[in-house]
């Protein structure tokens, strides 16, 4: 069957069942709204997470990134996984005990003050609408290159599915969807990672593939793809290092922190019925998540080797320019790929030097959309990774715009501005606060602001440098009071978004950098998006030395850290 | 509070602490230690294709850390019966 059809009929079908799902799990009160009704088995809910954090980011560019980064694309593997480490041990069981719908609640209570409430408020919109503009570029690009819309039609369609799903069912739609994107993605990920690990090693495993000898020789893939970078004076794949030792140790524990600190992530733990459930969710969320992040490294060793194999198939044997395949024209006129003849011989250069290379454009993100094309897989397969791609994208946008809309409908309006609303009327709010988001959400999707592409890694820097340090400490200590962590969290906040600015310009804005986006000025030669664990440094450090000189919290306060720390007796999640 | 006297919520606390300082020092090595500090020493030995200082780095830090989100749910599960916090 034709690709183009095909690609229709899979992502039509998979756009059928989240709908499917979204009409029978409809919510009928905040508590389903918010933490779909708080009976979701650990099993499910940990499905549900993955789907939640493996992100546009993990499916299609992660991949992409450690193809040309190598052994420094390490920092993304460690970082993305290992914060769950964190978040199982150190926050979810505990916020989970606490019983609550939102992040900011539990700031507000722990810290006694609405002011606290509304800052942590004002960081999650901001970690997480930078995020959903990710997704929803994910979304529009996804269509327009499998499907042939306009971009602008597919982030309609896009937002039409979310809005859908996420507007009837809240957490409780999110969460059954999520399930089913998690089974697409997770397909889509790793049918084409298997075939192509068969095609170059002939072992089935993609993990054990990259460890393995190339098919049909005693030449170990990785010494290979080593020694074919090197002949194009590119640097050792599996020995290039994100430029220091300090600046990788940096970079990995600030994506850890700040995964730890996600509110949207942190928000899923609050559907298990039980502390206990939340443990062992954490396990079977990072179980599902791993899946992908361990057949990520593979993909990227295999697709680099792939592509130089393709356009040097021996040594100084260089493809000719009209004999290209045909992947390679698709993508040229995507403008991901670009191709420009230098020394005018009709054939294709690749190498490390700026002055011959020829492929003067090879986007990053190419190396996981076109995997299946370069391997010559069948067209089901390619049709698969189109729907893998936008269940990835969708399945985070839709928990993105919760942790938002709740944020704004329980802890702004129903906190601060009007408590005295009934649940019906909150009800309906959250669901208004929802179609809000999602529409705020496209608008910023057709808009791309100019300093987007420098806002992911701000997402993961402003949730590093203040919930979660707030958070730990809310647990892990009775004596910081809400002077000290209002402090910490503004203090945080503030020497992360200087240094990002300091080096890549006020709001992003390239001529007002003030110190230049040189490394010669990088603090101990960390660069600014691995800078988010010096900004948690600064908020602790703050933090205990504000609460040392102020009053110590109230006795009841002090009886909520208690209370968190006992796991038995939970509370329904319900609010009061 | 469910425990039977003070000093018992004072332990358990105690013995929590000290079953994630234990996990998060194995979290710690897996990954910064293995797959950064030390990754040149590390992949001076090789398993089948892979430096090991590398596997660590991409593969084997993250089967660590699964590990150990699951060890850290059973030591628990067993503290709360210890203590007699579970909730059953």
């Amino acid at each position: 069957m034709e690709l183009q059809t095909l690609t229709y009929i899979v992502v039509g079908l998979t756009f059928a069942l989240y709908m499917g799902i979204a009409v029978w799990a409809r919510a009928g009160s905040t508590k389903e709204f918010y933490v779909a009704g708080g009976g979701i088995n650990p099993v499910a809910n940990g499905m549900a997470t993955a789907a939640d954090w493996m992100s546009a980011a993990s499916f299609i560019s992660m991949a992409g990134l450690i193809a040309f980064m190598g052994y420094g694309g390490s920092v993304f593997l460690m970082g993305w996984t290992g914060g769950f480490v964190l978040l199982a041990m150190l926050l979810a069981p505990y916020l989970r005990k606490y019983g609550k719908f939102t992040v900011p609640e539990f700031i507000g209570d722990r810290f006694y003050s609405k002011t606290a409430r509304i800052v942590a408020v004002v960081c999650l919109i901001i970690c997480s609408v930078t995020y959903v503009i990710g997704q929803m570029k994910g979304i529009g690009v996804a269509f327009s290159r499998f499907l042939e819309v306009s971009y602008d039609v597919g982030l309609l369609i896009g937002m039409f599915i979310v809005f859908f799903y996420a507007v009837l069912g809240g957490m409780k739609g999110i969460t059954y969807t999520q399930i089913a994107q998690f089974c697409v993605l997770i397909l889509a990920y790793t049918i084409p990672a298997i075939f192509i690990s068969l095609n170059l090693t002939g072992n089935p495993f993609p993990q054990l593939g990259l460890g393995s000898t190339m098919a049909g020789t005693d030449v170990y893939l990785l010494d290979r793809l080593d020694q074919v970078v090197g002949e194009l004076g590119f640097a050792e794949y599996t020995t290039q290092a994100r430029l220091s030792t300090m600046n990788m140790f940096a970079y990995t524990m600030s994506l850890m922190i700040g995964t730890a600190g996600l509110p949207h992530v942190i928000i899923r733990f609050f559907t298990v019925p039980k502390v206990k459930d939340a443990r062992a969710s954490a396990f079977w969320a990072l179980i599902f998540i791993s899946i992908l992040y361990t057949t990520a490294p593979a993909v990227a060793g295999m697709a680099r080797l792939n592509l130089i194999n393709t356009i040097e198939p021996a040594a100084g044997e260089n493809l000719a320019y009209d004999e290209r395949p045909q992947w390679f024209k698709n993508w040229e006129t995507t403008g991901l790929l670009e191709f420009e003849d230098k020394n005018g011989d009709g054939k294709i250069q690749y190498n490390a030097d700026k002055t011959t290379n020829e492929m003067v454009k090879i986007d990053r993100d190419i190396m996981v959309l076109a995997n299946p094309e370069i391997a010559q897989l069948p067209n089901w397969v390619i049709a698969l990774v189109a729907a893998g791609g936008l269940a990835a994208a969708l399945s985070t946008a839709a928990g993105l715009l919760l942790a938002i809309s709740s944020a704004i409908s329980h802890d702004l309006l129903k906190g601060v501005i009007a408590p005295e609303i009934t649940e019906k009327q909150e009800l309906m709010a959250s669901r208004i606060a929802m179609a809000a988001a999602i529409a705020g959400a496209g608008y910023l999707g057709f808009n791309p602001p100019d300093f987007a592409a420098g806002t992911v890694a701000l997402a993961f820097g402003l949730a590093a440098s203040s919930i979660f340090p707030a958070l730990m400490m809310g647990i892990f200590s009775k004596s910081i009071n809400k002077e000290g962590a209002i402090a910490g969290m503004i203090a945080g906040i503030t020497i992360t978004l200087l240094y990002v600015f300091q080096h890549k310009g006020i709001m992003f804005i390239a001529d007002t950098s003030f110190l230049g986006d040189m490394s010669a000025n990088w603090f101990l030669g960390i660069e600014p998006n691995a800078f988010g664990v010096v900004g948690a440094i600064v908020n602790f450090v703050v933090a205990f030395a504000v609460s040392k000189v102020t009053a110590e919290p109230p006795q009841e306060v002090q009886d909520l850290v208690e209370h968190i720390r006992v796991p038995c007796g939970v509370e329904e999640a319900h609010d009061h | 509070m469910a425990f039977k006297s003070e000093d018992d919520a004072k332990a358990y606390w105690k013995e929590n602490v000290g079953i994630m300082i234990k996990l998060l020092v194995v979290w710690f090595i897996v990954s910064f230690g293995c797959g950064i500090l030390f990754v040149e020493e590390l992949n001076a030995i090789k398993i089948g294709g892979y430096k090991l200082g590398f596997w660590f780095a991409q593969q084997g830090a993250i089967y660590s850390f699964v590990i150990l989100t699951l060890v850290y749910a059973k030591l628990m599960a067993s503290l709360d019966r210890k203590y007699g916090v579970d909730d059953e």
